[in-house]
């Protein structure tokens, strides 16, 4: 039996009038992938933002490996094994994709180096690793504010998965990204997760990807979980196909009534 | 660019040599030049994470009365010197510790608010620091070996030279290390440090800390060169000049402040002579015409000029 | 705690009066400082020399009238003419042929810009005006003297400092927030400030804006400068002066707030002029003081709204 890496209880958050969390409770257990749908505005960036201290819940708490993280800063929490990727890439924009990665591949192994470059060999063989690993070789030179939407999310990713996180949590990692590319990236994304052994929770919008890529799926509405369970069981369940597939599933070919 | 750039330092440092050789008044105006690059050398560095101060004035000043102070105390340049700059550097952490939970407008203000109390104080607090009038710092041994007049000078501009060098190149070193690459994150995606586990605060911190200290070096260059201290090097028009220098000199290369600070002193000796009335106007027209018709700076004309980038 | 009062209250009323009459000045130079740069984006240097230039052309205008026989009683309304004048013309000038071409520049060099600019407006009162004091003060003689009752005495202040400053910096305030608030144009300047990117996506026009704004804030700054001429003589400098005086107003306030401003003014000018009358010395550094606590306790300053960054 696998065991809870994550486990947040009661969690609960209000801006102003709005609960983007009205009492979360989810176990995130050791080595799967589960993914989050909802619609916008259901809470689930919130979640995220809670998870890695960008945020603090008003109520409620978080537990990694057993340990309570809430009040954490996320700099603290990062240093625990958790690390994440954004809806909008925060890239370096004045530093190539290299030197993104290379940074946090330097964040991880401590940068209190004055003296020694940022390239020195291993940082640099490690950061070439990675983004051959995702594919992104051939824009290891470019600079970060010259790449297209899919190459800006990716590097985004790589940076990530350059702290090796325990847990890694990403923010719609294929909105953006060109229809036909899509399931490549998603593909190498998880060969290159199930490699780390990385846990992963991904906000997701696209129910192909859903379906082929997630252990469990948890459907946000309105600040809490309305269904918890396998992609086919849950997906198949008429309320969650009403209340979040029907319309987002082929929004262009289908009508919001249909 | 970045290769021939030791080519071009030395080739500057050439120059520099042979026209203080060739004119015995220029030597003085490169001794100044030479500090100040030194300086702003640390303006570049707060550049680099997209911060500019406008007060880094209080760290010349500070070195340069660190000089005056101690003098008749300790009374000999090459002890003055770290003293400066270790001085300058903990006032400094000091300060940095507060200002650098700002960003922008703030931390430039904030740093102008700063070296103008410091300023205030130089003036004020008269049986201390003789006010206005400022304080005579006079020939002092250099290591030991006390030195006539035309000695001492060329002694004060070798060390200005060769610090230059020795910091131009820690300097180089520093900005291409995870410390430097990580302070200009700052510019461009602060949080994203955060979320990578790098504490932000610390790293511009830490490259405060070292503005002030090759501040206060400058400064104590300064004061042994000048022989005279007052408050005006507080002034905050004092602090807009070494930002001046900066961007004049071209925010690329480590050369830049150096290149910057050799045109701004050669500018204003010459306006200074030519155009008693007018010089303020003269160097601020060049600035104009430098921030309009040459983005880059001198660097950036010099870079073009080799045909390489201007990085 | 009663001595003291019965020491020091005359003292204190003095300030207090004295204080007034500086705030009035300070809000208004700083209200336009502050609201170019909630516009513009842009922390005008040299709108200390915009003030400068306000007195001295304030006081010329005024001699040169009074000369030909101007009736006394048109002294006062010479003052507002001659800052609307100052204002009209430079505002269009500066920003049309310098800052419109660096609005996509960096802050830094936007800042190097006015500072340029500032160098040259100060050698160029210095041509203008020449270096000796000028005071014309037919304005502040013309209203006479109140003896304002302190206990047991009688303090003669001027009507003009203690009437016409504070007054005019009131109505000043009032109808600024009307106009922000109340009109079309007004509510545009409000939501450029406080959203220019979605301001300008709806099709605002940018260039209109900023051009009236920066006339707007040059007339506010040559008004503090003309309505100060009466109180003191004239002397190169003051525009350099004032600069950091607005500076550190703008940072306490907070962005693009004229109440915050009017408030931190009042502070500034109280806690300056209590300073002139108990501890002199510590005159200059008072609003920085003020500043730093301020800030201290709220970084994002006085009135100041965070922005919160979405991730």
């Amino acid at each position: 039996m696998s065991e809870a890496l994550l486990r947040a209880t009661g969690l609960r958050l209000a801006f102003g009038g709005v609960r983007a969390a009205d009492g979360i409770d989810l176990d995130v257990m050791k080595g799967e992938f589960l993914a989050i749908i909802g619609p916008n505005g259901a809470g689930k960036t919130t979640f995220i933002n809670m998870t890695t201290g960008y945020l603090k819940p008003n109520a409620g708490e978080i537990a990694y490996e057993g340990r309570r993280i809430t009040g954490l800063s996320p700099r603290a929490i990062v240093k625990l094994g958790i690390a994440r990727s954004f809806q909008l890439p925060q890239l370096f924009l004045e530093h190539t994709v290299e030197q993104n990665v290379a940074l946090a591949v330097a964040a991880r192994m401590g940068i209190w180096s004055p003296l020694a470059p940022l390239l020195r060999p291993s940082h640099r063989d490690e950061a070439r690793d990675i983004l051959a690993r995702f594919g992104l070789t051939a824009i290891a030179d470019s600079r970060a504010d010259a790449l297209n939407e899919g190459a800006r999310k990716l590097a985004d990713i790589a940076m990530a998965v350059a702290l090796k996180p325990r847990l890694l949590l990403m923010d719609e990692p294929t909105s953006g990204v060109a229809a036909s590319e899509k399931m490549t990236i998603v593909e190498t994304l998880v060969n290159v997760l199930r490699d780390a052994k990385v846990t992963a929770v991904f906000v997701e919008h696209d129910m192909d990807v859903v379906e082929r890529f997630a252990d469990r799926v948890a459907v946000w509405s309105q600040g809490r979980i309305a269904a918890l369970g396998p992609p086919a069981e849950v997906l198949a369940d008429p309320a969650v196909q009403r209340e979040v597939i029907g319309i987002e599933r082929h929004p262009t070919k289908e009508a919001p009534h249909a | 660019m970045k290769r021939i750039e030791p080519i071009l330092a030395l080739a500057l440092a050439g120059a520099i040599i042979a026209a203080a050789v060739a004119a015995p008044w220029l030597r003085f105006v490169l001794t100044i030049a030479l500090a100040k690059g030194i300086a702003v050398m640390g303006i570049l560095l707060l550049l680099r994470a997209g911060q500019v101060s406008f007060g880094h004035a209080l760290y010349i000043a500070f070195g340069a009365y660190t000089v005056a102070f101690l003098a008749p105390r300790v009374g000999d340049a090459v002890v003055l010197l770290p003293l400066a700059a270790l001085g300058a550097g903990a006032l400094g952490l000091l300060i940095g510790l507060f200002v650098t939970r700002y960003r922008q407008i703030f931390f430039g203000m904030l740093n102008l608010a700063m070296s103008m109390v410091f300023y205030s104080l130089l003036e004020k607090l008269y049986h201390f620091t003789k006010g206005s009038d400022g304080i005579r710092v006079e020939i002092m041994p250099v290591a030991g070996q006390a030195l006539d007049r035309i000695a001492y000078e060329w002694t004060i501009f070798g060390i200005a030279l060769g610090l230059a060098f020795a910091l131009g190149l820690l300097l180089r070193l520093y900005l291409a290390s995870p410390m430097g690459e990580a302070l200009a994150g700052i510019k461009t995606r602060e949080t994203r440090l955060e979320f990578m586990g790098v504490p932000a605060r610390g790293v511009l911190l830490s490259a405060y800390v070292l503005s002030a200290m090759v501040g206060g070096l400058g400064g104590a260059l300064i004061a042994l060169t000048s022989r005279h201290v007052t408050p005006l090097l507080a002034y905050w028009t004092s602090s807009g000049e070494l930002v001046f220098i900066a961007i004049l000199g071209g925010a690329g290369g480590v050369l830049g402040p150096f290149l910057g600070a050799t045109a701004y002193e050669l500018i204003r000796v010459y306006a200074a002579a030519s155009f008693a009335d007018a010089w303020q106007m003269i160097l601020g027209a060049s600035l104009l015409l430098v921030i309009l018709f040459a983005p880059g700076g001198v660097w950036g004309m010099a870079a073009r000029a080799v045909g390489g980038r201007g990085r | 705690m009663a001595e003291w009062f019965q020491d020091n209250g005359l003292l204190l009323g003095l300030a207090l009066l004295d204080g007034l009459s500086s705030a009035g000045l300070i809000f208004l130079v700083a209200v336009g400082l502050n609201l170019v740069f909630g516009v513009l984006r842009i922390v005008n240097v040299a709108h200390g020399s915009l003030y400068a230039i306000g007195a001295y052309s304030a006081a010329s205008i005024g001699l040169f009238l009074t000369s030909l026989g101007l009736p006394a009683w048109a002294s006062l309304p010479v003052l507002l003419l001659s800052a609307a004048l100052v204002g009209a013309i430079l505002g269009p000038l500066i920003e049309r042929l310098l800052l419109r071409r660096i609005y996509a520049q960096e802050e830094v060099v936007q800042l190097l810009v006015t500072f340029a600019l500032f160098m040259i407006l100060e050698d160029v009162q210095k041509l203008v005006w020449g270096v000796q004091p000028i005071h014309h003060d037919q304005a502040m003689k013309l209203l006479g003297t109140i003896d304002v009752p302190f206990g047991t005495d009688f303090i003669p202040f001027t009507n003009y400092q203690l009437f016409v400053l504070p007054g005019i910096a009131v109505v000043t305030l009032v109808g600024l927030a009307w106009f922000l608030r109340r009109t079309l144009t007004g509510r545009v300047i409000v939501a450029v400030t406080t959203d220019r990117e979605a301001a300008t996506a709806m099709g605002i026009d940018a260039a209109k804006i900023f051009l009236l704004t920066f006339t707007f804030g040059a007339m506010l700054a040559a008004l503090g400068g003309a309505l100060s001429s009466p109180t003191a003589a004239l002397v190169p400098g003051i525009g350099a002066q004032t600069i950091v005086l607005s500076f550190a107003v703008v940072a306490t306030a907070g962005l693009g707030q004229i109440e915050g401003a009017a408030l931190t003014s009042l502070m500034m000018g109280l806690g300056r002029s209590i300073a002139v009358y108990f501890e002199p010395e510590l005159e200059v550094v008072v609003p920085y003081i003020i500043m730093v606590l301020v800030l201290l306790v709220r970084p994002q300053g006085l009135f100041g709204v965070t922005e919160t960054r979405r991730v």
